[in-house]
């Protein structure tokens, strides 16, 4: 290979997105910046537009205006080759999983090494199967379809493939929607192993309180079309705005900084 | 790790090939040296190189030093993993001695993740039978299946036919519009060139013994008895009943179904005896334009042709040769033909589970039986009128 990124450089560094459907503008001016190793939870209102910046930050949708630079590249000026190298770096969990339905799990993760590397075949199952051990999932999940498969081992799955490559960028849609209490704390717990063994920079949209008082580093909180704040959670909870004051001082906000304060494991504040 | 301690990196380089150095050190342990980049592009070059020297080497635990690594990932920590020897669910103990604390973690993993691997089964001789045993075994369970969808059908269907408000007409009129009025076309315009082939072929082949005339007998016959009736049904197997089935299996894999279940909604009911209904309405009346636009066909072939039989002849030597009851013949069967889509078609879509998979080959095989299914039937028939006389 005759590129190297410089890992050095802010994951991710948004500025200036305008994003809009016809008359209806969902981002303007919109600035967001994630340092290397941090977890940064993106939280914002239905209908805000989270889901349309994931798929701005990932390249999956351009945006109207604004630039978004990945380790200090644009990636729309980066030839094939480079921009290929930089989508290797960024792994995504969606919300579903995403899982192809056709394939096995071990099959799942060894598409992109399939894809992108030239390893022989035994090699790649045999990393495969690490992963799978990696996500916490039994070694027998290799062999069943998605179909076969839980929600939260769906998840797992997905997590898997998409640290196939060993990307240094994860991006997690929602990634303890629809887990039980004590799932998606072992998830949570799950992303700060993987982030301290692989040395991870992550970025997940949650609406769970739990996930952004035990594991984030940071909060961006996606208010009036741009990021209003993204900071430390006492920063952010200290932050002057109604919709912030709501989110944060809610009575399922006071039980989840009850248990999460000390940063241990928590399980009994996530109730339906 | 602290997010704002600024963590100092090499700056981009070029990675360097990655390179080992196994030796014994006393009481039985193996010492691994590393160094370059062990990451996920640069392993393939030493994968096989280092499982190969690790075979001469007899020693249990395990040293490394991976002081002069620059960079590793999983897939790197995997290979060098290999050193570690695992037999059945127990690992000889291994040592980091540079303290690193990510490449520990990494190791740690790729160690773990060893020892629960399953050992590699490869293809046995006797697959081959399995997969025959299995198909056998699905291939009964489908007939099987199939009849008994037939026989609930038609419990639910007569239930309903004692109590007719109980139809929902609403959905079998859009049906209908959908199965029969939208497919008119493309059927008339298909059997019109049937009937026009047949009429051509027949004019050559009876010229040659001066009996062209009866190219209006043969055009009769065979549109009017089966080549309408075959063309709708097999229009109808294409286009209706492979959108059942999808329409059905993708309400199954988004769990339509089984709120419909839960509602208090009967399947049958509320989806399948509509399709039925429409089918059964709509096969008889597209065979009927069928018959009309295939013999239109040979009409104008015969009269454009080199055999020159006017409209006029053609419908008198039509009336007079070929009696009314071909065209029961055909008709008879149309709604049997459409009937039996209507249920392939949903029994196919309603055994659809939750992959995208089964929704393409449960489609696929939707199609293959159903025109099956029509054939079987239209030879089953041809019997009966055989022994009939008809």
């Amino acid at each position: 290979m005759d590129f190297a990124l410089d890992l050095s450089a802010p994951p991710i560094e948004a500025r200036g997105i305008l994003t809009q459907f016809g008359p209806n503008v969902i981002h303007e001016n919109l600035d967001f910046r994630v340092n290397r190793g941090e977890i940064v939870g993106l939280v914002g209102g239905s209908g805000t537009g989270k889901s349309v910046l994931l798929n701005t930050l990932l390249g999956l949708k351009e945006p109207e205006g604004g630039v978004v630079r990945y380790f200090g590249q644009d990636r729309r000026v980066l030839e094939p080759k480079l921009r290929q190298h930089l989508n290797n770096q960024i792994g995504v969990l969606f919300q579903g999983g995403a899982l192809f339905s056709s394939l096995t799990v071990r099959e799942n993760i060894m598409v992109p090494l399939r894809e992108h590397t030239d390893l022989p075949l035994k090699l790649m199952r045999e990393l495969a199967d690490m992963k799978i051990h990696m996500v916490g999932l039994p070694i027998t999940a290799a062999t069943l379809y998605p179909s076969d498969l839980s929600g939260g081992m769906k998840k797992r799955a997905g997590l898997a493939r998409a640290l196939a490559l060993d990307p240094s960028l994860l991006y997690l849609d929602e990634p303890t929607a629809g887990l039980d209490p004590i799932g998606a704390s072992a998830f949570d717990q799950l992303i700060l192993g993987l982030r301290e063994a692989m040395d991870l920079t992550v970025i997940m949209v949650t609406h769970d309180l739990d996930s952004l008082f035990t594991i984030c580093d940071r909060i961006a909180v996606l208010v009036d079309k741009h990021i209003a704040i993204n900071d430390s959670l006492p920063k952010v909870m200290a932050f002057k705005h109604p919709w912030v004051e709501t989110y944060f001082g809610g009575p399922r906000a006071r039980a989840a900084q009850n248990t999460g304060a000390g940063k241990t494991q928590t399980t009994g504040s996530r109730e339906g | 790790m602290s997010p704002n301690t600024e963590i100092k990196r090499e700056p981009a380089r070029e990675p360097e090939a990655p390179t080992f150095t196994l030796s014994q050190i006393g009481g039985g342990r193996l010492s691994l040296k590393a160094t370059g980049n062990w990451t996920l592009s640069q392993i393939k070059s030493v994968d096989q190189r280092l499982k190969y020297e690790l075979e001469s080497f007899e020693m249990a635990d395990v040293d490394y030093d991976l002081s002069g690594v620059n960079e590793i990932d999983t897939a790197g920590a995997y290979v060098l993993s290999r050193a570690i020897k695992c037999t059945s669910g127990k690992c000889y103990a291994w040592t980091l001695m540079n303290q690193d604390k990510g490449q520990s973690m990494l190791l740690t993993a790729a160690a773990d993740a060893r020892m629960g691997q399953l050992p590699d089964r490869g293809r046995m001789w006797y697959d081959v039978l399995d997969r025959i045993g299995r198909a056998t075994h699905r291939f009964w369970n489908e007939l099987y299946d199939t009849l008994a969808f037939l026989g609930h059908f038609f419990i639910i269907f007569m239930k309903q036919l004692l109590n007719p408000s109980k139809f929902r007409w609403k959905s079998v009129t859009a049906m209908t519009e959908e199965v029969g009025l939208n497919a008119a076309p493309i059927i008339m315009v298909l059997s019109f060139f049937i009937g026009a082939v047949i009429a051509y072929m027949g004019a050559n082949l009876l010229a040659s013994f001066g009996a062209q005339i009866f190219m209006v007998e043969l055009v009769g016959f065979s549109v009017l008895r089966e080549f309408a009736v075959l063309i709708t049904a097999i229009m109808l197997a294409g286009r209706s009943d492979s959108a059942f089935t999808a329409q059905i299996g993708a309400m199954r894999m988004r769990q339509e179904i089984d709120a419909m279940t839960v509602i208090g909604m009967e399947t049958y009911e509320t989806l399948v005896i509509p399709r039925a209904l429409a089918c059964l309405i709509a096969a008889p009346l597209l065979t009927f334009l069928a018959m009309l636009s295939g013999l239109f066909g040979g009409m104008m072939v015969a009269w454009l042709g080199p055999t020159d039989i006017s409209p006029i002849l053609f419908f008198a030597r039509m009336q007079e040769s070929v009696s009314m009851q071909h065209f029961w013949v055909g008709m008879i069967k149309a709604p049997f033909f459409g009937l039996i889509i209507a249920i392939v078609g949903c029994r196919q879509g309603l055994a659809v589970t939750g992959s995208v998979d089964s929704l393409g080959a449960r489609t696929t095989a939707s199609v293959v039986q159903a025109i099956f299914a029509v054939i079987t039937i239209d030879a089953m028939f041809a019997m009966l009128f055989l022994k009939l006389g008809l």
